[in-house]
């Protein structure tokens, strides 16, 4: 007996390197992606995806020894056909989905499932269900993207649909840890300022397409600023951040005039002092952020419990189940990423950023190869949206910057997140399916064809 | 015109907006890339430099579940006498042994009832196991625990064991460090407790009548009046104060000063005569002491005692209590004549006046104490060492250099005789504090030597124990010789 709960101990503590190594190589794989040709990437693809299932597998595997709940075996059942649907199902259904991206989701998710599962099996189960829903709501998105060519048209409809709703979220929603989040709506809570960021991108977009004139630029300066002022009143200080800084890069994208980005980011930081002065809880976190010991039973538990979580995990973790996740408040959300370092390490919560940032990269390709000036903007916003967030979950957790209490896309419990993540990712995933489409066509216009079957997919 | 000709001149326009667009969005990729190369070195850099310090904290809960895969190690003394060890019996039942009883208890600490002293400072280190892999590895299969690293103080068996037995029965603390490195040799806290049996004497321990207050570590944590030790600051303020006429101060002593209804008097009214500054300080004249304390811009006088870390975090690793001082410039009379004898509100522990008698005898810059030397294995190699570190200047070098003239005219023609000899020159400061009438005054004594080339600095405080040179003064006599006679 006890030999048996050493051998399941040495089991556990072996898989530590082994999952590291799986994760490792996902990753390099992930850069290697960048430098072979279409061939090449279509193998890399295949790769990628054996290695997360065998990532996937070897963790639930330590997750079922552990707590011997066949409930565990069903889910992983069930998330494995949920990753086998979701995978060949967008091949089929759009011959021309970028596959990496589509690798990418599901290596977060499948991170996400695993931290889920052993913080917390309820949760993951829910987390699962609106994962599920999310993939089968967005599988449309392409195709809008695609088929409906008013979405260019209509910049009010964007702006004004995200400022009312975040005014109504700021003057009814729910408070959680001091921030007004939340609109609840028969039991069901949503948190609209994660749909309305994907809005946001649209508006800014439309607007620098019909124009990037001085008018233009005031105007369209003039509703973001809305936006962010309602976001800070909210409390919501990350995602106020996230749309300053994304309404700051497609200014740049779009004039290509430095100095009124420069203007811009001053007006920011100005701002960001008078909130500063202005606000007690901004205060607060900036103070939790540079002396968090100080005041280690209250406002610098949570970053300290994080930063102990982290250094104790060290660079190779304490294995899954060998550490204290729970301790750290709301660590299923906004940190996640510290759960995952303290159990499957350091190293392996890094390649995890990197993939995020390799997300961003082949954002930005995608954008670079777009031509209408409306698709480059929208895809490089929904870029800029997504890696900041990154950047600021994952610097919030490591104490790099302050705590603003903002989710890592797709890993952290939350549905709202969870389904405008989905939407983010449909959007550039139907960018995406678009010039392949427009390169297709020209290709074929060209006599002769220069390959008799589809140049760049088959199964 | 073929097909690439046609969409070129299509799109020539629109290809070179889309070209500049792309440059830009080529930039601030750039910038989010080196972002994020700062988010991961500034991770790395927290695990491999400040991870150790950083989750080597009570607060760590996860600490305590090494404690399922390691034997605690080993605290040992400077010269490998065991401090603190754990014992495990055919069973597997873990006893926390201390073989040297009371003599460390307080600053060794327990780890038992929670956690205090080094053994709370080292626990990380001793619930780390530097074994190797495959031991590690074949130990966890047969369900062994491993065996903890032990950590080599900076603590001095002999010079301990000196301290102990010079304050005898009486209650009172002893510490001594090196000042140009900041280790402490000696930190001895009288009525000790006996760690080996203290599960057993927990409750008797933290009763609420229970007064004897065992568990008080009296060095770090034991607030007293200051006594005539605070006259070296009010002679450093009044030198400052008085850069060019210091030497003029003069003051007639009867005994006994009065100023209105006050009366301040001398030690046992002993009437010292005409005295000069460092006459006065040498004989630790109260009445000069109080005619010169009114002069003094209160003001100053506060900021100045702050500069010197009262009401100030101490750069201590263990638990202390933080010195205060409180006398601001709306002080009655009263309060000013018995603050500059250092008696009124005014609060120390005996670990502050070391580190300040340390700063004093290091040219002004105060090195930060420390008691961890280094990290062994249980095979006895080195895991990590601790280097000495500077907290800071706290006073300029010739400030430092006055004030050790004026100590060393303590011993040569003042109270502190005690330490007259050739063998080394000492200095220091008396002090016999006042702390409820009708009681003997607390007997306190700081000094150093040589006064050429400080290597030790001694504090020692005796409650109750009458005069500072008389009680206190030989018990740093004889730490001083026993550490120059080797």
């Amino acid at each position: 007996m006890i030999v048996e709960e050493n051998l399941l101990k040495m089991y556990v503590d072996g898989s530590r390197y082994l999952m590291l190594f799986f994760m490792g190589m996902y990753t390099y794989l992930n850069f290697r992606y960048f430098g072979v040709d279409e061939e090449g990437k279509r193998r890399i693809c295949g790769r990628q995806l054996r290695y997360m299932f065998l990532l996937h597998l070897l963790a639930y595997s330590i997750l079922l020894l552990h707590t011997r709940d066949v409930k565990i075996a069903m889910l992983y059942g069930a998330e494995v056909v949920f990753f086998v649907c979701y995978i060949f199902l967008y091949r089929i259904l759009y011959r021309h989905v970028s596959r990496i991206l589509v690798n990418n989701m599901c290596m977060l998710l499948c991170v996400g499932f695993i931290i889920l599962t052993r913080l917390d099996f309820d949760r993951a189960v829910r987390q699962f269900i609106i994962v599920a829903a999310a993939a089968l709501v967005t599988w449309i998105i392409p195709v809008i993207i695609d088929k409906a060519l008013f979405l260019e048209r209509i910049p009010w409809v964007y702006g004004i649909t995200g400022i009312l709703l975040l005014a109504v979220v700021c003057a009814a929603g729910n408070t959680s840890f001091g921030a007004q989040l939340s609109l609840t709506i028969h039991g069901v809570s949503i948190q609209p300022s994660e749909f309305v960021k994907i809005l946001f991108v649209f508006f800014i977009a439309t607007m620098f397409n019909q124009s990037s004139d001085k008018k233009q630029v005031v105007i369209t300066t003039a509703a973001a600023a809305v936006h962010v002022l309602i976001l800070v009143l909210s409390r919501d200080l990350g995602s106020a951040l996230i749309f300053f800084v994304t309404y700051l890069f497609m200014l740049y994208v779009a004039t290509s005039d430095w100095k009124l980005c420069g203007l811009g980011a001053v007006c920011g930081c100005g701002a960001a002092m008078v909130a500063y002065k202005l606000f007690a809880h901004v205060r607060q976190r900036v103070f939790a952020w540079r002396d968090p010991w100080a005041d280690i039973d209250n406002t610098g538990y949570q970053i300290t419990q994080s930063l102990f979580a982290i250094g104790t995990g060290s660079w190779f973790g304490l294995g899954l189940y060998e550490g204290m996740p729970k301790k750290i408040p709301v660590v299923e959300k906004d940190f996640v990423f510290a759960a995952i370092s303290e159990e499957m390490g350091a190293l392996f919560a890094l390649c995890l950023l990197l993939i995020c940032l390799g997300c961003f990269l082949q954002f930005v390709m995608i954008a670079g190869q777009m031509l209408a000036p409306f698709y480059k903007l929208t895809a490089f916003g929904l870029s800029v949206m997504y890696i900041t967030q990154v950047f600021l979950t994952v610097g919030g957790v490591t104490k790099f910057i302050p705590s603003t209490g903002v989710t890592l896309p797709l890993v952290s419990y939350g549905g709202s997140s969870i389904l405008s993540t989905f939407i983010l990712f449909g959007v550039i995933q139907g960018l995406y399916i678009v010039i392949r489409k427009e390169e297709e066509a020209a290709w074929e216009e060209m006599d002769p064809p220069p390959f008799e079957e589809d140049c760049h997919e088959s199964i | 015109m073929n097909l690439f000709e046609r969409l070129f001149h299509r799109k020539k326009s629109r290809l070179e907006e889309a070209e500049r667009a792309n440059r830009d969005m080529m930039r601030l990729t750039y910038l989010v890339v080196f972002a994020f190369v700062g988010l991961i070195a500034y991770e790395g850099w927290f695990l491999a430099v400040k991870r150790e310090d950083t989750i080597n904290n009570s607060y760590n809960a996860r600490l305590d579940s090494f404690a399922e895969h390691v034997v605690r190690g080993k605290i040992l003394s400077s010269d490998g006498t065991v401090l603190a060890e754990t014992l495990v019996d055919e069973n597997g039942n873990e006893t926390r042994n201390y073989p040297q009883g009371t003599l460390f208890s307080n600053v060794v600490g327990y780890s038992t009832m929670g956690k205090t002293g080094l053994e709370e400072l080292a626990h990380f280190y001793l619930l780390t196991s530097h074994i190797n892999l495959i031991e590690q590895c074949f130990r966890q299969l047969i369900g062994e625990k491993n065996p903890g690293d032990s950590v080599v103080t900076t603590l001095d068996m002999e010079l301990q064991k000196a301290a102990y037995d010079g304050l005898g029965d009486r209650k009172g603390a002893v510490i001594a460090m090196e000042p140009d490195t900041g280790k402490v040799l000696v930190m001895v806290s009288k009525p000790g407790f006996n760690p080996n049996t203290l599960v057993q004497d927990w409750d008797e321990l933290t009763a609420e009548g229970n007064t004897s207050a065992l568990l008080l570590n009296r060095a770090t944590q034991g607030l007293y009046p200051p006594g005539s030790i605070f006259k070296t600051l009010m002679v450093l303020e009044y030198m400052r104060e008085n850069p060019n006429t210091w030497e003029d101060f003069q003051f007639d002593c009867d005994g006994a000063y009065e100023d209105g209804e006050y009366t301040i008097r001398c030690y046992h009214g002993n009437a010292h005569g005409s005295q000069t500054l460092i006459q006065a300080y040498a004989n630790s004249c109260n009445g000069a002491f109080a005619v010169l304390g009114k002069e003094l811009d209160r003001k100053r006088l506060k900021a100045a005692a702050e500069e010197l870390l009262f009401n100030k975090d101490l750069p201590l690793s263990i638990a202390y209590n933080p010195s205060t001082y409180v006398m601001d410039s709306d002080a009655d009379l009263w309060e000013v004549l018995q603050t500059s004898i250092g008696q009124g509100r005014t609060q120390i522990t005996p670990m502050h006046f070391t580190l300040l008698t340390a700063a004093i005898a290091n040219g002004g810059t105060l090195m930060n104490p420390y008691f961890l030397d280094r990290v062994e294995n249980v095979g006895g190699d080195q895991i990590r060492k601790f280097m000495p570190s500077a907290y800071g200047n706290l006073l300029p070098a010739d400030e430092a250099a006055f004030l050790t003239g004026m100590m060393r005219q303590v011993v040569e023609i003042g109270t502190g005789s005690a330490l007259r000899t050739d063998a080394y020159t000492a200095a220091g400061k008396t002090g016999s504090a006042e702390f409820e009438s009708g009681k003997e005054t607390h007997a306190w004594f700081t000094g150093f030597a040589p006064a050429e080339n400080p290597r030790l600095v001694v504090t020692v405080l005796v409650e109750e124990g009458g005069s500072g040179g008389g009680a206190a003064a030989p018990i740093a006599r004889n730490i001083f010789d026993i550490y120059f006679a080797r």
